[in-house]
C-alpha cells in the first residue's frame, strides 16, 4: 500500500501531498531566487546557500560555516556575522532543519534515492547511528580549529551541489555532479537515508537548532490515531514520531520536539485521521483532564 | 512455491548486485576527484586575497567575488583546477585581472578573505610575472616584440627594458622585458598578451615566484650606502720580508702584485 493512499482516497490527491508539493515548490523557488540573476539579469539573490547577499541589501551566511571560520582562526567581517546571525534566528524560528527539507538541494537527491529504493523494492540497509552526524559535526568543529580551514568546504556536498547549479557547473560534470551522483549511490545503494538522515553534519548543527525551533509539527490529535503506520513510513527520521504520537501514557506532550524532525510536513500529508499539524512547541502537555488528576493528588 | 523461492533468490541477487554496484560507484566517485588533475597553469587568487594558509580559514567559497567581477575574469575551482573546490581564482592566459579602480570583487567579500584595506588596485599583490622562456621570448631572441611591456597596467614600472648587446649579430640591441616585483601586482595581462603559442611570460604566486635572501645576508654596497662608508678599514700595508727596499718597479703591476707570478 502506497503510504497516503487512505488519505487520498478520502479527501483527494492533492490534500495527501499538500506539504510535499509546497516543500518541493519552496527547493525549486530558492534555486530560482540565485539563478535568475545569471539567467535572466534579475538580480535577486546573488551567491550560494554559504553566503549571499539578497537584493544588494539583505546578507545571509551559513552559521555552521561561520562557526567553522571562528574556530579556524579568522574573524568574520561583520557582513557574514550579521548574515549567519540572521540565518540563526530564522532557523530557532521556522525549526533548525526547515533548512534541509525545504531549502536544502540535496533533499531533492536523497528523496529521489528514496522513492527510487521504494520502486525497486530495495529493503536492504546498512544499520548507521543516527548520532554519527554528531561526531561528524565534532569533527568538523576540531579539525577546523586544528588545521586552520573550513574543513566541511573540502567535501561538503550541499554547498558543492548549490555551487554548481547556481553557478552554471554542475553541466559540466564537475565536483556538483560527483557530489550528487555520491549521495543518490550512497541513498540507494548503502543505506537509506544514509546521507541527510545519518551522516551529514550541516543537517545535524541545525537539528541543533531544531531542539529549540519554535514551529514544530504537533501530533494534537494523536486519539484520533488507528496505527495504520503511514507516517512512519513516509518520516525520514521515523524516531521522533513515537514520543508524541505515543506518549500519552508516559505523560509525554503531543509536540515533535526532537531536534531531528525537518518539519516537512509528510506525516500531516498522508495521515487520514488528521493526527498531525503545525504549530508550535508551546502548550506542549498531555490533555487538561490528566493534568487535573495529578494536581488532584 | 518452489518457484516463488527461486524467484526470490534471484531477486536477492539482483538487489545485492544493485548495492554492491552502488558502493562501488561511491568509491569511484570519491576517487575521482584528487584523480582529475587538469592544472596547467597556475591558479591566482584574487586581488587582496590574504595569505594562502589563512584564506581557507576565511573563504567560504559563496561565489560573490565572482558574481561582482565586470570582467568574468574570477572563477570557482573545480576539481583539478589546482587550489581548493569552491574557492576564486583565475588564470592570466584565459582572463586576466582588468584591476578596476574600484575593486568590486574585494568590496563584495562579506567574510575578509579578500582584504578590504586593499584600495589601491596597484598596491594588489595577486602573483608576480616571470620571464620563464629565456630561450623563446621573442625579445630574448633579438626581436621587437614587446607585447608584455606594453600591455603591462603599469608600463615601465613593473615591467621595463633593459638594453643589452645582441653578441649574435655583434652589432644590435637585445632589449629584455625585466620585471620589478616590488610593482607588479600580478594581474596577467602580459601572460595573456604573450604571442607565443605557450606564453614566455607568465604570473606565478609570489612564493613561487620571488626567491629569498638569507636574513642573514647583507649586500655590502648598500651597507655601505647606509652606513656613508665602508664598513671595514682598508686593506693593510704591510711590508714583504727582505723585500723591504722592493723590486725594481718594472716587475709589479700598479695593484702591487708581481708581473711573473704563477700561483
Amino acid at each position: 500500500m502506497i503510504p497516503g493512499a487512505s488519505k487520498a482516497a478520502q479527501t483527494g490527491w492533492l490534500s495527501a501531498h499538500k506539504w510535499l508539493l509546497a516543500r518541493r515548490a519552496a527547493q525549486l523557488t530558492f534555486l530560482a531566487l540565485f539563478l535568475s540573476g545569471p539567467l535572466m539579469g534579475v538580480w535577486i539573490v546573488k551567491g550560494t546557500l554559504a553566503s549571499s547577499l539578497t537584493l544588494g541589501v539583505l546578507p545571509l551566511t551559513d552559521p555552521m560555516m561561520a562557526m567553522q571560520a571562528l574556530l579556524a582562526g579568522h574573524m568574520l567581517e561583520s557582513t557574514a556575522l550579521v548574515g549567519a546571525a540572521i540565518v540563526l534566528a530564522f532557523y530557532v524560528v521556522v525549526g533548525g532543519r526547515v533548512f534541509c527539507s525545504w531549502v536544502c538541494p540535496v533533499n531533492l537527491v536523497s528523496d529521489f534515492a528514496l522513492w527510487l529504493r521504494g520502486r525497486l523494492g530495495l529493503k536492504e540497509s546498512l544499520t548507521l547511528d543516527r548520532r554519527l552526524r554528531f561526531w561528524l559535526l565534532a569533527g568538523v568543529a576540531v579539525g577546523s580549529a586544528v588545521t586552520g580551514a573550513i574543513v566541511w568546504e573540502f567535501v561538503n556536498p550541499v554547498t558543492m551541489l548549490h555551487r554548481g547549479l547556481v553557478m552554471g557547473s554542475v553541466l559540466g560534470g564537475g565536483a556538483a555532479l560527483v557530489a550528487a551522483a555520491a549521495v543518490l549511490l550512497f541513498d540507494l545503494g548503502v543505506a537509506a537515508n544514509g546521507w541527510c538522515g545519518h551522516l551529514c553534519p550541516v543537517g545535524a548543527f541545525y537539528g541543533l537548532l531544531g531542539r529549540v525551533a519554535i514551529l514544530r509539527v504537533r501530533a494534537d490529535g494523536r486519539a484520533a490515531c488507528d496505527n495504520c503506520m503511514e507516517c512512519f513510513a513516509v518520516c525520514p527520521e521515523r524516531q521522533v514520531i513515537a514520543p508524541a504520537l505515543r506518549g500519552e501514557d508516559k505523560g509525554i506532550g503531543p509536540v515533535i520536539d526532537a531536534g531531528a524532525c525537518t518539519n516537512c510536513g509528510r506525516c500531516i500529508d498522508v495521515c487520514s485521521k488528521q493526527v498531525f499539524r503545525f504549530g508550535t512547541r508551546f502548550h506542549n502537555r498531555v490533555p487538561a483532564a490528566t493534568d487535573d488528576v495529578l494536581q488532584g493528588e | 512455491m518452489a518457484d516463488g523461492k527461486a524467484n526470490m533468490d534471484r531477486r536477492g541477487l539482483l538487489t545485492q548486485g544493485l548495492r554492491a554496484a552502488c558502493g562501488a560507484g561511491v568509491l569511484a566517485l570519491l576517487l575521482s576527484v584528487p584523480a582529475r588533475r587538469r592544472a596547467e597553469a597556475v591558479a591566482l587568487r584574487p586581488p587582496g586575497a590574504i595569505d594562502e594558509g589563512e584564506f581557507l580559514s576565511a573563504c567560504v567559497r559563496c561565489g560573490l567575488c565572482v558574481r561582482d567581477c565586470p570582467y568574468g575574469t574570477l572563477k570557482l575551482a573545480e576539481p583539478g583546477d589546482g587550489v581548493p573546490v569552491g574557492t576564486p581564482f583565475f588564470h592570466g592566459r584565459d582572463v586576466p585581472c582588468e584591476m578596476c579602480e574600484h575593486i568590486p570583487c574585494v568590496v563584495a567579500c562579506p567574510t575578509g578573505a579578500l582584504d578590504k584595506s586593499l584600495t589601491d588596485i596597484t598596491q594588489a599583490k595577486m602573483g608576480v610575472a616571470v620571464l620563464v622562456g629565456h630561450e623563446t621570448c621573442l625579445n630574448y631572441l633579438g626581436l621587437r616584440c614587446d607585447v608584455c611591456y606594453r600591455v603591462c597596467p603599469l608600463s615601465n614600472q613593473a615591467i621595463s627594458l633593459e638594453t643589452h648587446h645582441n653578441e649574435r649579430t655583434g652589432k644590435h640591441a637585445i632589449l629584455l622585458p625585466v620585471v620589478h616585483t616590488d610593482k607588479c601586482t600580478g594581474c596577467g595581462k602580459c601572460e595573456k598578451a604573450c604571442v607565443l603559442d605557450e606564453a614566455a611570460i607568465k604570473v606565478l604566486p609570489h612564493a613561487q615566484a620571488v626567491g629569498q635572501l638569507g636574513k642573514h645576508y647583507r649586500l655590502g654596497w648598500k651597507e655601505k650606502e647606509k652606513a656613508g662608508r665602508a664598513l671595514i678599514d682598508d686593506n693593510l700595508q704591510l711590508p714583504i720580508r727582505g723585500m723591504e727596499q722592493g723590486l725594481p718597479s718594472s716587475q709589479r703591476t700598479p695593484n702591487g702584485g708581481f708581473k711573473e707570478f704563477k700561483p
